[in-house]
């Protein structure tokens, strides 16, 4: 959070040269662009995002490994009579809450992450072909992509469940292929942006095959949407496959899930709040940080630098 | 004259004077360094200076407007008693209230935008939009005294003053009544002080013409102290009466604009000044004389070529581009365009083109926007394929469309684009960029590709040093050589310049027609070199054709052409067209 | 333009039901069985198939469905063999009501706060409501609903009704009380998104050349954010708000199950649990239609706003 050690921007002596050297072809060698990544990390978003993800990262990832060595008990062992209330005590069928914690994070992740990778990595290739490409294969996209639009994530993930049956390979796809028409139209606008530049239109004179000038002129510009719809998407997924298993449509008992969890011990809130607690808090946590992390990306492509740049009037 | 004026005419010698003023970045470097000016009542002042000069900064000041991310550092500015009708004193406007500021904006200082398309409220009528700034200055005694004087200050623009023109949106204007309608807001309270921030950008000289005639009668007329942002020295002849250099934040010349621009003494003013292309080809320009002079005239600053102590160098140049006209010109055409048509549906875009261009020779294609000449060009390039009609390349008639033509035929025809901030990939470096047209037509190890990148670099002088940088670590000029370099690493033979200087200053533009000048001199390259600047004729060019609406209207020798000028529109642009 | 704008809604309206109604396709199994269960008689079976279409072929049992939907017919449920209207029929209202609420709270407090926080760009209050509509935004519903119960009506405070019990033949707004968390949550979800969205509208709108020209031109403060800046901000902000009223129509589901409110959404997850496809199916275009619904308005509204795209409609 401390900006103070951040590199200042705009350096304190100003850039003037001698008065004689007004040639205009002067080099601007000292206006070197600071680097995305330095951007990204003189952000305060940036760091406390970092923090806060990594955190949870590091209980769901590490968690299934120290369970029973720190607990005692597995995650589906009985370690009493229900609604025990010392160290985070027990669930509604007697079970442990901390071991059910520390095992049912890494399920919500990797089905949120694996979502993600299939939203951003649907919705780019298409909004960059209907931009690249133009014409009807445009239409077709952006129209299809307008149609999934008109249902709500979740209510469309909700009547894939109903017909297909709540399994884990349906809420990644369901949830990613929702994301993906969201994900095109900003690639489109991101890749329609690059495509009219000149540059693009240079390698097209210069007959360099369309799949290079893809990888070369475009991708590389459109990084910085992309890792913002990245970061914002994964945040989305975690709350879509966190809200499913709440809803009882995701994760299904007796698997320790944080979704799960919540929905399981919410009857008991006010008796052994816990259960919920652990689980809500750390769906927050991770939400909140990976929308930081996205916040601070979006700043960083946008070409802002520091947050203390931003000072008052 | 109504009785409403409330200037009293010509009893303040200064307006508003301005001294000292020091504005900088939040806490970073300095824009403005101790500028001092005066503004003086039926006078204009133009403050002239290239991108970056902190013209408009010091312009927007004398309102007491700092665009975000500014800081006042000192110095004032001080609006003179009598100028305006509120204030019976002399007053340091940096240091007025909000409100007070308030009430001499559009008052009694009244601003003119660079771009009307984007300071026109595109959601307002546009007599409503003059009726307002009436109305919040109290202008008249009742809203029939301030339609009268809506109605009027239009027909003092040149614009129709009905109801139903007064009730149309800023979109259903072109941009030239655009910016009478700007010039009209700012007029219509008659203001002490009228600043304008390069009010003619992106208009066609005719209209310019219109529109400076338009203020210079205003400010005359009204007693109105004038203050003209402009990077257009020539502009700065048709309107100033004083005129005030700009460099990177410092005033460094001033005085009456016939001193100051025949003879200048600072040395950035002379470089300046050499820069500005000149219909008449009198002078030198981008590294020699004219391609096409007209007479031995030179101006008076042009020292040390004058005719009779020309140096030999200047005039064997000057020799052997006429005598290459004579050489080549019953030749057959390096490149030949054969009545080229191109149409998109009902909308034809070019019609009937037929152009040679000659080994060694520039032809200039002039035009507008919107007149095709940028079609034209990508025609000839095979950017776009979608024409009809030939163009042949030493007798062969070439593919429509890069994609289709050769590897030989594409290496031989290279395109430059317009703005250079446009034609390179940020992300690449210059080297990687510039390597491209090689990698494409094969042949070549990639050491060897380097070794040519860098040679082009040296070529254009900017430098091997440059291979590893990034595009945003380059200023405009430079990033234009570098464009450049990269239609040159394949040794072609036609080079087609697609309004290569429009996106960069005068002087600036300068060095680059300098290095094109040099480059078909070395290397016997055929140009086709487009342009909307007529003032570069005779600079570059030794065959000139005029492009209006998709026609070639005009088609010859650039001296010719210039001399006798056959259609209407070539007739207008040279009566329009501002020059020092 | 705006007659274009309705053929497009149309189109995607029906385009949504064809999806949808692929869906029902993919379904394993005979609703005729789910509905009867295992011991019904070939006889029944036959007899039921015949009532709901069954033998027909896909395309055709499409245009019946479709059919139905639009003179209000939703179709009948295989899993209870009753008609979705009457499920549905009170079930409705009650989550109208509930988003009429938090529509009506969220939409003028997200607007003008996010107006505000353009305004003081920069400034303590700005940064304030940044970060926290920045860190709401991220947190699901369910999670904001349960730490409003957590603080408002069990452990911390106890305050209000955590979930809603209604006897029978009794209204939801006969309880009021009950409605405060649910409608709290709503407006709470979709507040930052309109107070973010608003702010950068604002911002856009309040960087551009009109506005400045308009200060230069003197025109007093108040008057250049209401006559100059809002009639251009209009147009997108009625773009955001229409995008979160929809996306409230996702976000009642969560926020009915979690406290057990009589509306759709609480449908909507029952329906899933017992796989009644039907019910699923009816509820998610009634959703989508609403979601056409109120972005058609928001687009009309940006139209009638814009002079420029005004005038264009009218030659």
């Amino acid at each position: 959070m401390s900006a103070q050690n951040q590199q200042p921007v705009t350096p304190d002596t100003p850039v003037t040269p001698s008065a004689a050297s007004f040639e205009p072809a002067e080099s601007r060698g000292d206006a070197r662009p600071v680097s995305f990544f330095r951007r990204f990390l003189s952000q305060p978003e940036a760091k406390f995002g970092l923090v806060l993800t990594g955190l949870v990262l590091l209980v769901a990832i590490a968690g299934p490994f120290v369970v029973p060595a720190w607990t005692g008990y597995g995650p589906t062992s009985y370690a009493g009579k229900p609604f025990q209330y010392d160290i985070f005590g027990t669930d509604n069928l007697g079970r442990d809450v901390l071991s059910r914690f520390l095992e049912g994070g890494w399920r919500l992740l990797l089905y949120s992450a694996l979502a993600t990778l299939l939203g951003v990595g649907l919705g780019t290739v298409l909004g960059m072909l209907a931009a690249f490409r133009g014409g009807w294969l445009d239409s077709v996209i952006m129209r299809t992509g307008d149609v999934l639009l008109a249902i709500p994530q979740l209510v469309f993930a909700m009547l894939a469940i109903t017909v297909l049956g709540p399994q884990g390979w349906v809420l990644v796809v369901v949830i990613g292929v929702t994301h993906a028409p969201r994900v095109a139209r900003v690639i489109r606008s991101a890749t329609s942006g690059v495509v009219a530049e000149d540059y693009v239109l240079a390698s097209q004179m210069y007959a360099v095959p369309q799949w290079k000038i893809l990888g070369r002129d475009v991708v590389p510009n459109i990084m910085g949407p992309l890792m913002v719809e990245m970061g914002l998407r994964m945040t989305y997924s975690i709350g879509a496959v966190a809200s499913l298993s709440f809803l009882g449509l995701g994760m299904q008992p007796p698997t320790a899930d944080w979704g799960l969890m919540i929905n399981e011990n919410r009857i008991a809130l006010s008796l052994q709040p816990w259960g919920v607690i652990l689980p809500v808090v750390a769906i927050a946590v991770l939400t909140v940080g990976t929308n930081l992390i996205a916040d601070a990306v979006s700043g960083a492509s946008a070409g802002r630098v520091t947050g203390s740049a931003r000072k008052d009037k | 004259m109504p009785t409403t004026t409330t200037v009293p005419k010509a009893t303040v010698a200064t307006a508003i004077s301005v001294r000292d003023l020091n504005v900088g970045v939040h806490g970073g470097e300095s824009i403005l360094k101790d500028v001092t000016f005066d503004l003086t009542p039926g006078r204009i002042l133009a403050l002239v200076g290239e991108s970056g000069s902190g013209k408009t900064t010091a312009a927007l000041a004398c309102m007491n407007h700092l665009r975000s991310g500014l800081e006042l550092r000192g110095g004032s500015v001080q609006l003179h008693k009598g100028a305006s009708r509120f204030f019976d004193q002399n007053m340091d406007l940096l240091t007025l209230s909000e409100k007070q500021v308030r009430r001499l904006r559009g008052g009694t200082i009244a601003y003119v935008p660079q771009d009307p398309a984007l300071s026109l409220n595109g959601a307002l009528r546009v007599g409503e939009q003059i009726h307002e700034v009436l109305r919040i200055h109290e202008f008249g005694r009742n809203s029939k005294q301030r339609e009268a004087r809506v109605a009027e200050v239009l027909e003092e623009v040149g614009l129709p003053s009905t109801k139903k023109y007064q009730r149309r949106y800023p979109h259903q204007l072109s941009g030239g009544q655009q910016q009478r309608i700007g010039i009209a807001m700012a007029f219509a309270c008659r203001p002490a002080v009228i600043i304008l921030d390069e009010p003619t950008t992106g208009l066609d000289v005719a209209t310019q013409d219109l529109v400076l005639k338009t203020v210079y009668e205003l400010t005359t007329k009204h007693d109105v102290a004038g203050l003209y942002i402009t990077h257009d020295l020539a502009v700065v002849a048709q309107v100033a009466n004083d005129v005030a250099v700009m460099l990177r934040g410092e005033i460094v010349e001033r005085g009456p604009a016939k001193q100051v621009l025949y003879r200048p003494e600072h040395e950035y003013t002379q470089t300046l000044l050499a820069a500005v292309p000149d219909l008449k080809g009198a002078r030198d320009m981008g590294g020699g004389p004219a391609v096409s002079p007209r007479a031995a005239m030179r101006a008076p600053w042009d020292h040390g070529h004058d005719d009779a102590a020309r140096p030999g160098e200047a005039r064997t140049d000057r020799d052997r581009a006429a005598s290459s006209v004579a050489q080549t010109s019953d030749n057959e055409p390096l490149l030949a365009v054969r009545d080229l048509r191109l149409a998109y549906g009902p909308a034809v875009i070019l019609d009937g083109i037929n152009l040679d261009l000659l080994e060694g020779q520039t032809t200039m294609l002039l035009g507008e926007s919107g007149s095709g000449k940028t079609t034209l060009s990508r025609s000839i390039a095979g950017l776009n394929g979608a024409y009809t009609g030939e163009v042949r390349l030493a007798g062969q008639v070439l593919a429509n469309g890069t994609r289709k033509r050769s590897n030989e035929d594409r290496r031989r025809i290279q395109y430059i684009f317009q703005s250079p901030f446009s034609s390179l990939n940020p992300r690449r470096s210059i080297g990687d960029s510039l390597e491209v047209p090689l990698e494409m037509s094969g042949g070549m190890s990639r050491k060897q590709r380097r070794a040519a990148v860098a040679d082009a670099l040296d070529a254009v002088r900017l430098g091997r040093s440059y291979i590893n940088r990034r595009p945003g670590e380059l200023s405009g000029g430079e990033r234009q050589r570098a464009a450049v370099a990269r239609a040159l690493v394949n040794a072609p033979s036609v080079l087609v310049c697609d309004e290569i200087t429009s996106a960069l200053d005068v002087s600036v533009q300068a060095s680059v027609i300098e290095l094109l000048r040099e480059l078909q001199r070395d290397r016997g390259l055929a140009m086709l070199f487009v342009t909307h600047n007529i003032a570069l004729a005779r600079h570059v060019s030794h065959k000139l054709a005029v492009l209006e609406k998709g026609h070639l209207v005009d088609y010859g020798p650039t001296d010719h052409v210039l001399r006798n000028p056959r259609h209407d529109y070539t007739k207008s642009l040279l009566e329009h067209v501002p020059t020092l | 333009m705006i007659l274009k704008r309705l053929g497009i809604s149309v189109f995607v309206l029906l385009a949504v039901s064809v999806l949808v109604f692929i869906f029902t396709l993919l379904l394993p199994g005979d609703p005729a069985q789910a509905i009867l269960g295992q011991q019904a008689t070939p006889e029944r079976l036959a007899a039921l198939r015949e009532q709901l279409n069954l033998n027909d072929p896909w395309y055709e049992r499409y245009f019946t469905w479709l059919g139905g939907l639009l003179v209000g017919d939703l179709g009948t449920s295989a899993a209870t063999g009753g008609s979705v209207n009457e499920l549905l029929g009170q079930k409705v209202s009650a989550s109208v009501l509930l988003m009429i609420i938090a529509a009506v709270i969220s939409i003028p407090v997200g607007v003008l706060l996010g107006t505000w926080s353009a305004m003081r760009r920069g400034r303590t209050t700005d940064h304030t409501l940044t970060g926290f509509s920045l860190v709401l935004a991220a947190l699901p519903e369910f999670v904001i609903g349960i730490a409003l119960t957590t603080l408002l009506s069990t452990t911390v405070f106890q305050l209000l009704p955590s979930v809603t019990m209604a006897a029978p033949g009794t209204r939801v707004w006969d309880y009021p009380l009950q409605l405060v968390l649910p409608a709290l949550t709503l407006v709470l979800v979709v507040v930052p998104y309109m107070i973010r969205m608003t702010r950068t509208t604002m911002l856009d709108v309040l960087d551009s050349g009109y506005v400045e020209m308009a200060r230069l031109k003197g025109v007093p403060e108040r008057q250049v954010i209401m006559k100059h800046a809002l009639p251009h901000a209009i147009g997108p902000v009625a773009q955001v708000v229409a995008m979160q009223l929809a996306w409230l129509a996702g976000g009642i589901v969560v926020v009915e199950f979690l406290f057990r409110y009589p509306g759709l959404g609480q449908a909507m997850v029952d329906a899933v649990r017992i796989r009644d496809v039907q019910v699923v199916q009816a509820l998610s275009m009634i959703i989508a239609a609403f979601y056409v619904v109120v972005n058609l308005i928001a687009d009309v509204i940006g139209i009638l706003a814009n002079p420029k795209l005004r005038t264009e409609s009218n030659t």
